[in-house]
């Protein structure tokens, strides 16, 4: 068992600079895998932990070459190989699953002949015992019906199900490590909870070895016996999965930590201020400096070296890690955040709202209808009140986006309508709608690359805005620019900046201050952290609240996140397949009784806490449209309770905690099922 | 906390960022070939009327096909003309011609692309079966039944090469703009209610000018060839003006004894379109439009 099969020792891996300067991105790095075991690299993005995974299986990006170290497989360097030597390695030895497996497998080869590829490479066996070899390792992964698997195209399946393909495919050659970058990622919560079953089913079941690179701790917290911290190339914090989720002591994995929103806990969560270094930017002192509220002057001029604890045997870089110790009960904190008047004003009213993706047929394209009997969302009612953030969750596919597209005028509405202040009704085309509608709703989007125009400066993005409503120009339009830019908490000199000269955080920021200009009304949040690291997703998260409770500006926001939705919103709407399932105040959404859905999704929330485990109640089974007739949750459901699901749609009941249910259960039968 | 990459990145104004861009061009040996040859044409067409050596147009019975010699470089050609007076000024009409021509089927083919591209439906279908419909006609023969309905002066042939070598550019320019309008700072334009002109103005154009700018560089030097073939078939610049194209078909005949009145056009015209050639593809891979992009691997 303690049989060391992979050890890295003073790896640094670096690339030139465009001036001749040599930079490196992984520092010093030494660690070691032993048989058996999984680790969890776990880091923001830049902190090099792609590159350190990858260089375990002897692979350097382009541009980047080793300065220094080795990586030793089974006493063998694999950095001095030649690609020949590597090949009978990779597969057979060290086997990789990608981040997206739908990327990964040939769109046009058969699940099959891609793993009897695998096979032929990797193995010795014959026609007939690959064959059998492939419906073994296809029902390994829990594939339903292995032997008709085979024969289906990879965009047959869903992601989760490819994901599962491509851990078949990693096992075909029998590796004894196996290397996961970021292999949930993607996935929904539900998936998620599901493929790392899986995975530590097959760490326990064939003794392999992995490395699991993730950015969530609670992906991490389920799969990892030891975890290793990366912060800008170096690693920071190395121990057993246990100690270092329950008492980090380092300044950065406590600060990660406590970043991350929990389910049990209401409210935001701390903020760590600051981004991680540029690679090449530390000459001297600690690469945390920056950041840490434990640091002194001595951390600035010297850097820390890693220090075994003995007592909890963890290796810390941190001169000051005693001091957090015995810190941990604080681990637990949040912000409060000030409830709003709950007589408040109606501002956005949804009344029966249906969207339909469905081609118009000709006939209809001419009298302008749609004729669509099972709209992808139908029959949406919700009342969102000034100042109120509310929440609509759902996995991919739950037509939360489309809803708020269709808010912002993006699709039109089949039938229902959107009233807007004072019950007026709000044109579903977006053409007919007026200039004072029109800055009254502001999208801010999920991935800040997309959503702000990489030929254009901060200045440009934000005067777009201010000039079209507002007709700004001159030293007013840059005097608003500047308060803009100030409300988000960036400085003046950002105005010159392109978005490719700024962090992610940094866009997103400038995304909110885009958004803001309009002096908006309602502002509509599409997954507005999901693109984020930990740390920057809460001040980006506080930055919202902040500026909510200063401007009384209502939010309707988008997650498939629970706990982020729970920190930030007051009210919770959770959709299934476009129907609503469940609406309620967000503190008693997270009670029960619930919706089997809401139960399902909260049963698979993974928290960076290895003693709570996800509860798997329902089938990770992806279904392509929703339900001629009766409960749109009926395929899935693991309460169901027969025919009338099928038939019904189920009537809504309100339960003692406030919230409707919308199931055909009785709400106290429901409440005592769910104890 | 500011990082050093940003700092070192500061704010350039245009005309650094052009002398940047050209700086990289002529990094590379293919670039910088194809920058001297551009610029050297360039500069020759300014000044070739003062350097001249002899009135282009001076007929002489006495210097019918002389070979070259220290008086006449590159000889005489059938009517006693002097060859290299001949050739040094035979790519003055081909470049303002294709230059202008280029400018517009650029304006034209850009914008109708990119406007397709934005609106799309039914508008984007029509207009993309017209030009498809006009791809479909051989171009030679549309210009020649231009030019003999309008004459062969500069203000019909470049509207008219310049409609022509617009229509690729119109796919070009659409495909482009497809892959920006699926990115949410248009749709982020759009439901602020901003109006199509001014989303193409200020959010597509500024992404998709250098795909566009690259096609019309390549666009150039076809123009260039397509130019010289209606002056070799007599259609182009009338005669006396000097021409490649029409020095190449008046000396063709001659080419067995007398091959200098027709090798040294010859070489004018193929020098330029390979520099134009070379400069399109340096300035692609310049502004980061690479074609030839390797496997990770």
């Amino acid at each position: 068992m303690n049989e060391i099969i992979e050890s890295v020792k003073n790896l640094s891996i670096g690339f030139n600079s465009q001036k001749g300067k040599q930079i490196s991105i992984l520092r010093n790095v030494s660690t070691n895998i032993k048989k058996g075991e999984t680790v969890g690299i776990v880091g923001e993005s830049g902190s090099g932990k792609s590159t350190l995974a990858l260089a375990m299986m002897g692979y350097i990006k382009q541009g980047l070459f080793p300065l220094k170290g080795e990586c030793l497989f089974k006493s063998e360097d694999l950095l001095k190989m030649s690609s020949r030597q590597l090949e009978k390695i990779r597969g057979r030895k060290i086997a990789m699953i990608p981040q997206n497996a739908g990327q990964a497998l040939t769109p046009n080869l058969k699940i099959g002949y891609q793993i009897d590829e695998a096979l032929r490479l990797h193995t010795d066996l014959n026609k007939t015992e690959r064959d059998k070899k492939i419906s073994e390792l296809l029902n390994k992964v829990r594939l339903p019906s292995p032997e008709t698997m085979a024969f289906r195209y990879p965009h047959e399946l869903s992601g989760g199900q490819q994901q599962r393909v491509a851990v078949a495919m990693a096992l075909a050659g029998k590796p004894d490590l196996l290397l996961l970058d970021e292999p949930t990622t993607g996935l929904d919560v539900t998936t998620q909870a599901h493929v790392l079953e899986l995975l530590r089913f097959i760490a326990k079941d064939t003794g392999t070895s992995m490395i699991y690179v993730s950015h969530d701790l609670g992906a991490i917290a389920q799969v990892s016996d030891r975890i290793v911290v990366m912060y800008a190339g170096e690693i920071v914090l190395e121990g057993p999965a246990r100690k270092i989720l329950k008492e980090p002591i380092h300044p950065y994995t406590y600060g990660l930590l406590k970043s991350i929103p929990k389910l049990s806990l209401a409210g935001l969560p701390a903020s760590m201020p600051g981004s991680q270094p540029q690679p090449g930017s530390i000459n001297e002192g600690c690469s945390f400096y920056d950041r840490c509220n434990l640091a002194t002057d001595h951390c600035k001029k010297n850097s820390p070296d890693l220090e075994h604890i003995k007592e909890l045997d963890t290796n810390v870089r941190c001169f000051n890690h005693k001091e957090l110790i015995n810190q941990n009960n604080n681990l637990q904190t949040s912000i409060t955040k000030k409830s709003n008047n709950s007589e408040a004003k109606e501002v956005l009213k949804l009344k029966d709202v249906s969207i339909s993706y469905a081609k118009q047929k000709f006939f209809d394209q001419l009298l302008n209808k749609i004729s669509d009997q099972n709209p992808t969302v139908k029959d949406i009612n919700i009342d969102i009140k000034k100042g109120e953030t509310i929440a609509l969750v759902g996995e991919s596919g739950s037509g939360k986006s489309t809803i708020l597209k269709s808010i912002a005028g993006l699709l039109k509405t089949k039938d229902g309508q959107i009233k807007f202040e004072n019950d007026r009704i709000l044109s579903s085309d977006l053409k007919m709608r007026n200039s004072n509608d029109l800055r009254a709703i502001q999208l801010i989007f999920q991935n800040p690359d997309e959503s702000l125009n990489p030929n254009h400066t901060v200045e440009q993005i934000l005067s777009q805005p201010l000039k079209l409503y507002f007709n700004l120009s001159g030293e007013e339009l840059k005097k608003n620019i500047i308060d803009l830019l100030k409300k988000v908490r960036l400085g003046e000199f950002y105005m010159s900046r392109y978005p490719r000269q700024l962090s992610g955080g940094e866009k997103q920021r400038v995304a909110v201050a885009r958004a803001f200009a309009a002096k908006p009304d309602i502002i509509l949040c599409d997954e507005v952290t999901s693109a984020l690291d930990v740390s920057v997703q809460a001040a980006v998260l506080n930055l919202l609240q902040q500026l909510k409770e200063d401007l009384g500006t209502t939010y309707v926001f988008v997650s498939h996140d629970l706990a982020v939705v729970r920190a930030i919103s007051d009210r919770v709407a959770v959709l299934y397949q476009g129907r609503l399932c469940e609406i309620g105040p967000s503190q008693n959404v997270y009670k029960f009784p619930s919706h089997p859905y809401t139960e399902v999704l909260l049963g698979a929330v993974l928290e960076p806490d290895p003693d709570i485990k996800p509860k798997l109640v329902a089938e990770d089974i992806v279904e392509e449209k929703p339900p001629e007739k009766g409960c749109s949750f009926q395929g899935r459901c693991p309460r169901k309770i027969g025919n009338i699901c099928n038939s019904e749609v189920p009537p809504w009941q309100i339960g003692e905690n406030g919230n409707a249910i919308r199931c055909h259960i009785n709400i106290e039968e429901l409440a005592s099922l769910q104890q | 906390m500011e990082s050093n990459l940003i700092t070192e990145d500061k704010q350039k104004n245009k005309l650094e960022k052009a002398f940047e861009i050209l700086k990289t061009m002529a990094s590379k040996p293919s670039g910088l070939i194809g920058l001297t040859i551009v610029l050297f044409h360039v500069i020759l067409a300014l000044i070739s009327p003062y350097i001249a050596p002899y009135d282009y147009k001076a007929i002489s019975p006495n210097t019918m096909l002389l070979a070259p010699s220290a008086e006449h470089w590159f000889g005489t050609d059938s009517l006693g003309r002097d060859v290299f007076t001949r050739t040094i000024l035979g790519g003055r009409t081909a470049l303002t011609v294709t230059f202008f021509g280029s400018l517009i089927a650029l304006l034209w083919g850009g914008l109708l692309g990119i406007f397709c591209g934005l609106v799309g439906g039914k508008i984007d279908d029509v207009v993309m079966r017209v030009v498809d419909a006009f791809l479909s006609i051989p171009w030679i023969l549309a210009m020649l039944l231009i030019v003999s309905l309008l004459g062969t002066s500069t203000e019909v042939l470049i509207p008219a090469l310049g409609f022509f070598y617009g229509k690729g550019i119109v796919r070009v320019a659409r495909a482009a703009t497809h892959d920006v309008i699926a990115k949410d700072f248009i749709v982020s334009a759009r439901a602020r209610g901003h109006s199509n002109m001014s989303i193409i103005w200020n959010e597509i154009i500024p992404n998709v000018r250098d795909a566009i700018l690259v096609e019309g560089a390549m666009r150039w030097s076809w123009m260039l060839l397509g130019f010289s073939s209606l002056s070799f078939l007599g259609f182009g610049v009338s005669p006396p003006t000097p021409d490649w194209g029409l020095m190449i078909s008046n000396a063709r005949g001659l080419m067995s004894f007398a091959y200098w009145s027709v090798i040294a056009p010859i070489v004018g015209l193929s020098s330029l379109i390979i520099g134009i050639n070379l400069t399109a593809d340096a300035f692609a891979k310049a502004l980061g439009i690479d074609r030839s992009t390797k496997a990770p691997v």
